[in-house]
């Protein structure tokens, strides 16, 4: 399958550079390697050299995770609203909307996995680097209430600064209700499983990245609570190298297994069967 | 008074701090040690007492008085030992049918190596988690400062109530101030953008009850005694299936 039309974060390069034989590179971040776009593409945005794994968006997700023509999108709808008159806050909306071609910071819907059928959130890098408002936070909560009335799995990948302070308290308090319609999935006998992607921090990792009946991990993610800027400040001393990496996790005992990208589809959809209901 | 003013308040000097409100309240607390795991973290006191001859379990985060006591107690910041040791208190008083009465203040979280470590988001993920489902009474009071998660994890509960100069917010007006404008110095606009006054949370309907300050302390913890006690003995009253449905849309219509 051809994925590149589907991949769309650097689009506006391409548009500009015109044909694939403009050798348009891209350099990874974490290595230095130069990579053909084309080649990124088709590696599912992960560094063919080191295997840095790229921020992607929602629909790099469906599209890679996805069986095709599977996915419906629930409350795509929804858009948040300055409440508040928060200074800026209507500013940066229409900028996060610009940079994700997206409404909000998560999309949430129904799909099959290798043909196991599941609801699905994937939070945003792109917008607001998926910062938990009331939107997020109704979206996810319906998706669960979804799950629980029709006895699915949800499979969620989270990325998110934390709570939304442009929403003030109000954000703060989609951490409780999500963790209400979590907690009803689950005493439903329903299958939660969680895979925290770059970054997961904040208040997500304090209500709903956390709560997973198994925790899965993409390779290098920077997955914590507390920023790293803010443990600095309080403790007055550089982190040492790898802290708060999904490695990191692991090594406590917060995740219960890495998995590449270009494994995960295989991975999810074994998860899956293995908590189909009635197995038993 | 501007919002910044009540900031100021909530983390003042000489204000009652957890346990003087669980002292003032209760007669007969007794306090209850450890999270069976790794160890007892001071900023969170939890324990047992008796209202008006009821039984309840009473959790309240603790700032310390004296600078060495604040030390002791870390400021008030809970590491996840502090959380766990709240979650097995009212995991302890769902199996015994005792209310809980939690009292929050803290500017959040601790956010250093150790609490990281050991999982900070993940102890505050369970309490909400468990709390959306414990099958008993809990009223949550925000005495001071109501740092962000770090205060959500004793305040998933049937009532909250708010002292009239404490403080709730996502995010203390100086982060938010050096995340926006970059310029720690902005703290007022930030207090006032983030509408985190007792009364803004009684507008926004996150709390169900705005208690006035303007009289001692004792006279306010002898008010709350009464009303502490009426609300348990009324929400004990109720099934446990309609117990949880009504924390469950009091979070819900958020």
């Amino acid at each position: 399958m051809n994925l590149m039309g589907l991949f769309r974060s650097p689009q506006n390069e391409l548009e500009k550079g015109g044909s694939e034989e403009a050798g348009i590179t891209n350099t990874c971040p974490h290595c230095g390697a130069l990579l053909p776009l084309s080649e990124q593409w088709e590696n599912l945005n992960v560094c063919s050299a080191c295997g840095y794994h790229f921020r992607i968006g929602p629909r790099e997700r469906i599209a890679y995770l996805t069986d095709e023509n599977t996915f419906l999108e629930l409350d795509g709808n929804l858009k948040s609203k300055d409440f508040l008159n928060f200074p800026g806050y209507d500013q940066k909306l229409r900028n996060a909307k610009l940079a994700s071609r997206e409404k909000e910071g998560v999309v949430c819907g129904e799909a099959k996995i290798c043909g196991e059928p599941c609801a699905l959130f994937f939070m945003d890098p792109n917008f607001m680097i998926g910062s938990m408002g009331t939107v997020v936070g109704e979206k996810i909560t319906r998706l669960f209430e979804y799950a629980l009335a029709r006895s699915l799995p949800v499979v969620g990948f989270t990325v998110s600064g934390g709570a939304r302070m442009q929403e003030g308290i109000l954000s703060l308090m989609q951490m409780a209700k999500t963790s209400g319609a979590l907690r009803k999935h689950s005493d439903g006998g329903n299958f939660y499983l969680t895979v925290l992607t770059d970054p997961t921090t904040g208040g997500v990792t304090a209500s709903f990245a956390m709560d997973g009946d198994i925790i899965m991990a993409e390779p290098g993610a920077t997955v914590g609570f507390a920023g790293a800027r803010v443990i600095e400040q309080t403790i007055r001393k550089k982190l040492p190298q790898g802290f708060q990496t999904a490695e990191f996790l692991l090594e406590h005992g917060f995740v219960d297994l890495i998995v590449p990208r270009s494994e995960q589809k295989e991975t999810i959809a074994k998860l899956l069967r293995l908590h189909k209901r009635g197995n038993a | 008074m501007g919002a910044y003013d009540k900031v100021l308040l909530a983390r003042g000097k000489g204000r009652a701090t957890g346990l003087s409100y669980v002292n003032n309240i209760f007669e007969d607390f007794l306090e209850l040690h450890g999270d069976r795991r790794f160890a007892d973290d001071p900023a969170i006191v939890g324990g047992l007492a008796t209202l008006s001859g009821m039984p309840v379990t009473v959790i309240a985060m603790e700032k310390g008085s004296e600078t060495k006591e604040k030390v002791r107690r870390n400021f008030g910041s809970p590491n996840p030992e502090g959380y766990r040791k709240s979650l097995r208190l009212m995991k302890q008083a769902e199996k015994f049918h005792r209310p809980v009465v939690c009292f929050v203040d803290t500017s959040g979280a601790f956010c250093g190596m150790g609490a990281e470590e050991r999982g900070q988001g993940q102890a505050i993920a369970e309490n909400l988690f468990e709390m959306m489902d414990l099958k008993t009474p809990i009223i949550s009071l925000l005495i001071g400062e109501g740092g962000s998660g770090g205060a959500l994890a004793l305040a998933v509960a049937d009532r909250v109530w708010i002292l009239e100069n404490a403080v709730y917010s996502v995010i203390s007006p100086e982060g938010c101030a050096s995340i926006l404008w970059k310029d720690a110095k902005k703290v007022k606009e930030a207090a006032e953008c983030l509408a985190l006054t007792a009364e803004d949370m009684k507008r926004l309907e996150v709390v169900e009850r705005v208690i006035p300050e303007d009289r001692d302390l004792e006279t306010i913890c002898q008010e709350l005694r009464t009303q502490l006690s009426e609300e348990l003995s009324a929400l004990s009253a109720l099934p446990p299936e309609t117990l949880l449905e009504n924390r469950y849309q009091r979070f819900r219509k958020f």
